[in-house]
């Protein structure tokens, strides 16, 4: 079995971000970037299942901007094979990227998608779900718990009330939540062998995709600043003020 | 416009999440709401009464029992051609199903929205809630999810919508339900109670837990945690509230040996009445506190239980 991660290179999840004056974005340039938290945890677990052998080959791929490779690289440093950019210079939405991964799981014929759930930057957690849709095949999304069979999988999932498992038909796509697994730190032995692992680089015009935005950001602000309230001097005060001030218990 | 929202239920009961989600869709426009469950008449028949819908559908069978994406995101695209906009709540089924309905319809979703400009401008937060975007979809139909806390919910009752019974497309086959494993709770749902009472890793154990919930059913609250708290194996998943779990809006939300990451701020600042009890005085989460108290968790912790007590 062959397995496609999708990383995707975001703000360092310990960032503390500035919206831009001009209010079309949030400032990118000067800070620190990182793999996507929930997508190293699709890494770790392509590597695991690599591990158990049932898997013959891990293939990370990322979509965005050149140095969209250190990212890949992290990747090949845990332990993935070989890595895909798809290079490209413009603001890649959900539908985009998932697009782009269909044209390459096209090329690649992996029988498994593992992708992270959701992207700490804009939170769109929608990009694993559109891919499965677009190649018709099955989705077991927020996943904690991945059993693989031969033709299937039995997908365990975080849902609001608890747990869920379904079983789903191979090929499949699964989309990463946090207790799926631990990821593990890259080795610098690794690190240096990752150096040498090839990165194809593709552009969306040679995988014959659309990539134009369909939602146009008209500007972005800073959420209403919550005030900070009055500090209590004993659980007595506290529960006088809630009962009379607040009036909420 | 005419709008489809998705209903969220467990085949006997409508959920709340569904209430906000048809004031958002009341915005926009007439709305319909789509039941698709497996001997669902009951969650029909509560939707039929919720105020200001239209009209009610309901699919039944037994392959949307569970609402597995591939069955219920088929169903949504065969009505595709009908409505100008598909809303669901942002909660776990509709964060499940609705990209899947976008990707199938060729379009984009807005995902979490918190306001309603125009027909086709939203506002969403990104990075964690740090920052909102207002966007505009020129898609010719529009799917969104909601976030719940920022829309009232619509009155349960007063409503009378006819209820069109739809045939179900077919079974596509590509998943199937197995089980679940539900966390058993008398106390009320943390998306939907007014008053939630959260640990964090301050809590230092799962044991220590019981502590929070004696306080819960005094006050009638759900109990929450940090993802620090989950991480750490004191409680399970489905009590996380913040960026990755669950966003929450209670009318009290006390927050006890929690520190403040940006990330468990995203999911409950916008809660009515914030009180914080941690022993750091310097803890990010005294900076959105209503109220504040710097003591050790293991003494103020019992002694507002007493302090409840006393005064119930």
């Amino acid at each position: 079995m062959k397995v496609i991660v999708a990383v995707k290179r975001v703000v360092d999840y310990n960032v503390k971000i500035r919206v831009k004056p001009d209010h079309t974005g949030v400032e990118t340039t000067n800070v620190k970037m990182s793999m996507n938290p929930f997508d190293e945890i699709a890494v770790e677990e392509a590597i695991r299942l690599q591990e158990s052998g049932k898997v013959e080959e891990v293939i990370a791929v990322s979509c965005g901007i050149s140095q969209c490779q250190e990212t890949i690289r992290t990747a090949l440093a845990m332990g993935a094979d070989r890595g895909i950019l798809v290079e490209c210079d413009v603001e890649l939405q959900p539908l985009a990227v998932a697009k782009l991964l269909k044209a390459i799981v096209q090329n690649e014929n992996p029988e498994i998608v593992i992708v992270g759930k959701q992207a700490i930057d804009d939170d769109s957690n929608q990009t694993g779900q559109m891919l499965a849709a677009l190649l018709g095949w099955s989705q077991g999304t927020f996943a904690s718990q991945i059993v693989l069979g031969e033709d299937s999988a039995k997908v365990t999932r975080e849902v609001d009330g608890g747990l869920e498992t379904v079983n789903l038909n191979i090929p499949a796509v699964f989309t990463t939540d946090l207790r799926l697994n631990e990821p593990r730190y890259a080795s610098l032995p690794n690190i240096m062998k990752a150096k040498k692992k090839p990165i194809d680089i593709l552009t969306p015009e040679q995988l014959g995709v659309d990539i134009t935005p369909r939602l146009t950001t008209l500007r972005v602000n800073e959420p209403p600043v919550r005030q900070a309230g009055v500090m209590v001097e004993s659980v007595t005060e506290l529960v006088d003020k809630l009962k009379n001030e607040a009036k909420v218990i | 416009m005419s709008i489809l929202v998705l209903a969220e239920h467990d085949n006997s009961e409508l959920k709340p999440a569904t209430l906000n989600t048809v004031s958002a869709a009341k915005e926009l426009g007439d709305v319909t709401i789509l039941v698709a469950g497996s001997l669902c008449g009951e969650v029909g028949e509560a939707a039929a009464r919720v105020e200001g819908v239209e009209k009610v559908l309901v699919a039944d069978a037994e392959f949307y029992a569970h609402a597995l994406a591939e069955n219920v995101s088929a169903l949504m695209v065969s009505l595709g051609d009908k409505y100008t906009h598909m809303l669901a709540p942002a909660m776990t089924s509709g964060k499940n199903i609705m990209p899947r309905v976008a990707a199938l319809l060729d379009v984009a979703q807005i995902s979490d929205i918190t306001a309603i400009n125009d027909s086709a401008t939203f506002e969403r937060s990104i990075y964690a809630g740090n920052a909102i975007a207002t966007v505009r979809s020129d898609d010719h139909i529009k799917i969104i999810t909601v976030r719940t806390t920022a829309f009232e919910p619509s009155k349960a009752e007063g409503g009378g919508a006819a209820i069109e019974v739809i045939s179900a497309i077919d079974d596509v086959g590509l998943s199937s339900f197995v089980g679940q494993e539900l966390t058993k709770s008398e106390r009320p749902e943390l998306t939907s109670a007014p008053i939630i009472i959260s640990g964090g890793r301050g809590m230092q154990s799962g044991e220590n837990f019981p502590m929070l919930e004696e306080i819960a059913d005094k006050l009638g609250a759900a109990v929450g945690a940090s993802r620090a708290a989950v991480d750490a194996g004191f409680v399970p998943n489905d009590y996380q509230v913040g960026q990755t779990g669950k966003v929450v809006a209670p009318d009290l939300y006390i927050a006890i040996g929690i520190s403040g990451a940006i990330q468990h701020l995203a999911g409950m600042k916008d809660s009515k009445v914030i009180v914080a009890i941690n022993k750091d005085e310097e803890a990010p989460i005294f900076q959105v506190a209503d109220y504040g108290l710097v003591d050790d968790l293991f003494n103020a912790v019992p002694e507002l239980s007493a302090e409840l007590e006393k005064s119930q």
